[in-house]
């Protein structure tokens, strides 16, 4: 068994905070994992992009081979098709449709989200909607990370455990809204 | 011991914890930062050793050298061109060997990430002569630290840890085993560390008969490995690090068709590789930064009667960082089927200064001020502010190394730019800008230094800085700058008029002068209120 994920979105959207969730799910369960994650300047406001492996078995590369990777899950739209190119014939895209606006030559939504289309199986959900029902906008991650649960090789309650432990330090009120934005995003991908 | 997640420099931060560490210094550089990050929060929690961010990477050098002479374990941790500021104690620390164990860990960054070069360490470590290690994965590097300092102390040396970026910010879990204890104060004798040109001569002696037994060490570590394949003799691999992972990536459904040699410690092993071109007719050689092994195998005329693969020849690439589709594509393996985007034209979205960053009104003054003279060239330096060469502020013309904004603007104002400018942040200002300015001063040359002093190390996440505020300002006169050419400044919307006038002003000043835009980094604003509002 084995599941490796492209995550992706714009610095400061949150993707390591998934990817801290479903690393720590992955110890837990005894599978083996790789994620190679980008610091530094990258993380200005640019694209960011973790390459995150799960297995029951030795991992090698840090890198998924381009048309590979099971999943591709993205916090922005544009995003997801930078990463394209990585994702296998089988494999499913998760992502938001709320777009992040900070260049000049952001392409038409409605064509970007008809390129995700292309791909047999996608979610696409309103993760900023959605994370503003829950409580905070920022909570988008969270909202992702539930859209992709149904179709993690991983345990839902490892994941929500994880995510308390992730939001413990900032106050029970902020854990209570991840959880809310996690339950809500998973909700919505399962009536798709 | 129950496995833990870490990243590849944490693993080796514990590494060297476990191995009895005494003091660590750095200072920050992608994609190296971590290592100190780590150790310092782990002393907080300890308090059993040292660890502290230095000034810059010389100096932090010579901390570890200190604590290596007071016969105490000492870790250095730094970029690959950190080294090169480092340069100079490194090659040295080779000829005075090490007491304490003295292992110095360097992240090189192939495809440049967040660097201007992809240098490859392992040849600095060949020029000091001296044993280094490259681990593949985490629980290596964890292992590999720790035998690091082992071998710096069996055979007094320095040995280097090499690192890149994949593996250095890659996550994964590994497994520690009990730490041991810190060595006791025992001094280094004065005849070996005193480089006068007669214990010089004798040290450097001593460094060049060590290396038939680190060969020895190289050829017998367990953590190189040798498979011969009988049944295919026609192409063996050697690969090195993480490039190994990528050649067992391309052939993890048929492992047993290989020769390979996996390659974790130099000298080069070269026991192992005789064995393995003896075994077979053409050889790969993957190996992630410069053509290192490959080069050194086929030297000049090559090796007799058979045909050595890798960058040189054309299978690999020469520049950027290896992936696994590259090796595929060099292992002449068919390209897995992908995705395409065909006509969809995709945006770049490269990073950018923050919304609300100091530097963003900086820039506009400075671009402001600058609009009457065409004439005009800005030097920059290395921080977040290097992000103002792209749009809509294209306001600079260099990004050369640490400090050189300044010596570039004495250079180019001696040679007639007028006007010259240099722009440098605070904390790149105390690792090598107050040399330049010393210079610039003693020569009273007309330029203008601008420094930008958001009271951080911003790009690397927000370490502390050495030089800011009111103790910058003394910092500048200190070094001969007049009081009256060192103008203070607050980059923010509603000062742009108050800025232009005052850079205006300091640009018309024949003469050195230095303006110092001063405000907190935004990122660091944020980062202080949310902890407020949790306290």
């Amino acid at each position: 068994m084995k599941q490796d994920i492209i995550l992706a979105g714009v610095g400061g959207q949150g993707i390591l905070s998934i990817a801290f969730v479903i690393d720590n799910a992955a110890l837990k369960e005894g599978l083996s994992f790789k994620q190679a994650e980008v610091h530094g300047m990258s993380q200005r406001g640019g694209a960011v992009q973790s390459h995150l492996r799960l297995s029951s078995r030795q991992i090698y590369s840090d890198l998924i081979p381009r048309g590979e990777a099971d999943m591709l899950l993205s916090v922005e739209p544009l995003e997801t098709l930078r990463y394209f190119d990585y994702l296998s014939p089988q494999g499913i895209v998760v992502t938001s449709s709320t777009p992040y606006m900070n260049i000049q030559d952001y392409p038409e939504l409605d064509a970007v989200l008809k390129k995700i289309r292309s791909v047999e199986k996608c979610v696409i959900v309103d993760s900023e909607k959605l994370a503003k029902e829950a409580g905070s906008s920022r909570a988008q991650n969270m909202v992702m990370l539930g859209a992709a649960s149904p179709f993690l090789m991983l345990k839902r309650e490892n994941l929500i455990e994880f995510i308390r432990v992730l939001f413990q330090p900032r106050g029970e009120k902020i854990v209570e809204i991840n959880l809310r934005a996690f339950e809500l995003g998973s909700d919505a991908a399962k009536k798709l | 011991m129950k496995y833990e997640i870490l990243l590849g420099d944490e693993a080796v931060a514990l590494g060297a914890v476990h191995a009895g560490l005494s003091a660590a210094y750095s200072y920050p550089g992608t994609p190296a930062s971590e290592i100190m990050e780590f150790l310092i929060k782990a002393s907080k929690r300890e308090r059993s050793f040292k660890a502290s961010w230095s000034v810059n990477e010389k100096v932090a050098y010579e901390e570890a050298l200190g604590v290596s002479f007071a016969g105490k374990r000492a870790l250095v941790s730094m970029k690959h061109v950190g080294l090169n500021v480092a340069a100079d104690p490194f090659m040295n620390s080779a000829i005075t060997g090490a007491n304490g164990g003295l292992v110095v860990v360097v992240a090189d960054d192939p495809s440049m990430h967040s660097s201007q070069n992809e240098q490859d360490s392992r040849f600095y470590a060949q020029f000091a002569q001296i044993f280094c290690f490259e681990p593949s994965h985490h629980q290596e590097a964890y292992e590999m630290t720790r035998a690091a300092f082992d071998v710096s102390e069996n055979l007094g040396i320095p040995v280097m840890v090499r690192l890149v970026t994949r593996l250095s910010h890659s996550r994964s879990r590994i497994k520690a085993r009990p730490p041991r204890k810190q060595n006791p104060l025992s001094y280094g004798l004065g005849k070996d560390w005193t480089l006068l040109p007669v214990n010089a001569r004798r040290r450097f002696k001593v460094l060049t008969e060590k290396q038939a037994e680190l060969l020895r060490l190289s050829n017998e570590s367990e953590f190189n490995s040798l498979e011969l394949n009988d049944s295919d003799q026609s192409l063996g691999i050697i690969s090195s690090g993480i490039a190994y992972n990528y050649v067992l990536e391309n052939y993890k459904s048929e492992p047993s068709r290989l020769s390979l040699l996996k390659i974790t410690t130099y000298p080069l092993p070269e026991a192992l590789i005789a064995r393995l071109i003896n075994h077979v007719e053409t050889i790969l050689v993957v190996e992630e930064g410069y053509p290192f092994i490959e080069q050194s195998l086929k030297g000049v005329f090559g090796v007799k009667g058979k045909e050595i693969r890798g960058k040189l020849s054309g299978h690999l690439p020469l520049t950027g960082e290896l992936s696994p589709e590259v090796v595929r594509q060099g292992l002449g393996m068919k390209a897995l089927p992908k995705r395409q985007l065909e006509d969809f034209k995709l945006a770049s979205r490269p990073p950018q200064l923050c919304s609300g960053c100091p530097h963003a009104d900086t820039y506009e003054a400075l671009n402001k001020a600058l609009e009457s003279y065409p004439q005009a060239n800005v030097f920059s330096d290395i921080g977040c502010y290097t992000l103002g060469a792209f749009p809509p502020y294209n306001a600079i013309a260099s990004c050369v190394c640490m400090g050189a904004s300044i010596g570039m603007a004495k250079g180019g104002a001696e040679a007639g730019v007028y006007p010259s400018v240099a722009v440098i942040g605070d904390s790149t200002f105390a690792h090598s800008g107050l040399t330049p300015l010393l210079d610039a001063a003693e020569a009273n040359t007309n330029m203008t230094v601008i420094i930008l002093d958001n009271a951080v190390v911003a790009m690397t996440g927000g370490q502390p800085t050495f030089a800011t505020g009111e103790k910058l300002v003394r910092m500048v006169e200190g070094l001969g700058v007049a009081r009256e050419h060192i103008r203070i400044i607050e980059p923010l919307p509603k000062n742009f008029e108050k800025n232009v006038q005052v850079i205006k002003e300091e640009l018309e000043h024949k003469g050195l002068s230095v303006v110092i835009a001063s405000r907190e980094c935004i990122q660091e604003v944020r980062k202080r209120k949310k902890k407020e509002e949790l306290d």
